[in-house]
């Protein structure tokens, strides 16, 4: 039953990153974006991890999904890459070189499901927010510090010059 | 329960259409989405180790890379239309002013 659940929410993810990878609007590629991270964040609920899955919809699909349809309606791309390719010989290079690196990927997943696997201790969600809050205070505040730092970036980036 | 070979092959399978997306396509936006895939892709083995080892170490940085990744695409997408109202045009292949 977890696996039928498990094989369509792969299928989705897939899929619509094909979806991204193949549409030439980029407003499409963004809402196939979206249900591929929403599918990602149906994977961390099937493993239990709820607070991530509700952290990826909100920061993910939520917050940053908004700020890139932001960017796609001011900008309003779209006729750029309808064009005939000036590079199109070495852009199909990406299908072999996608393929070795997906052959590679692949070998390192099969090695590493070899090693015996240890009976994994529950951690739920209050146990790991204890963790957040306690031994990864310093990174937690960091990330603050580095959030203002994005923030007074983007506020000089988009200042219009006078 | 499902093994979480199954995790570490799709995120392989997503990390992979990530960055060819980086590769064939022609429009900043698309491409910085998929680094966004890429990404994701890499949150997800990180979800699958942690599971795996049954430490909380996996989603403490699953979450960091939330932000870190929330800060990239704000400074990203800045940088990109600050680009745009320079050049006009956004077409990845205009930007080779800094290439050797």
């Amino acid at each position: 039953m977890a696996l039928i659940a498990f094989l369509i929410i792969a299928g989705i993810a897939v899929g619509s990153a094909l979806g991204l990878l193949l549409r030439r609007n980029p407003i499409h590629g963004a809402l196939f974006l979206v249900a591929n991270l929403g599918s990602i964040a149906a994977l961390y609920l099937m493993m239990g991890y709820e607070f991530l899955a509700f952290a990826q919809v909100i920061v993910y699909a939520g917050a940053i999904m908004v700020l890139f349809l932001f960017a796609i309606f001011v900008l309003i791309p779209g006729k750029e890459e309808t064009g005939p390719d000036p590079r199109r010989a070495w852009r199909l290079l990406a299908a072999p070189l996608g393929i070795i690196l997906l052959v590679e990927l692949a070998l390192v997943v099969v090695a590493r499901s070899a090693a015996p696997v240890p009976p994994p201790s529950p951690m739920g969600f209050p146990a790991s927010m204890a963790v957040l809050f306690t031994d990864y205070l310093l990174p937690f505040e960091l990330t603050s510090v580095l959030l203002l730092a994005a923030m007074i970036g983007v506020l000089l980036l988009a200042r219009r010059r006078a | 329960m499902i093994p979480d070979t199954y995790y570490l092959a799709l995120s392989a399978v997503l990390f992979t259409l990530g960055i060819v997306g980086v590769v064939i396509r022609r429009n900043p936006l698309v491409i910085f989405m998929s680094i966004e895939l890429a990404l994701n892709a890499a949150n997800l083995a990180l979800v699958a180790f942690g599971q795996r080892s049954g430490t909380p170490q996996g989603q403490m940085l699953v979450l960091f890379v939330m932000a870190v990744a929330a800060a990239e695409v704000a400074v990203g997408l800045a940088i990109i239309v600050a680009i745009f109202r320079v050049r006009h045009r956004l077409s990845i292949d205009d930007l080779s002013l800094m290439r050797w």
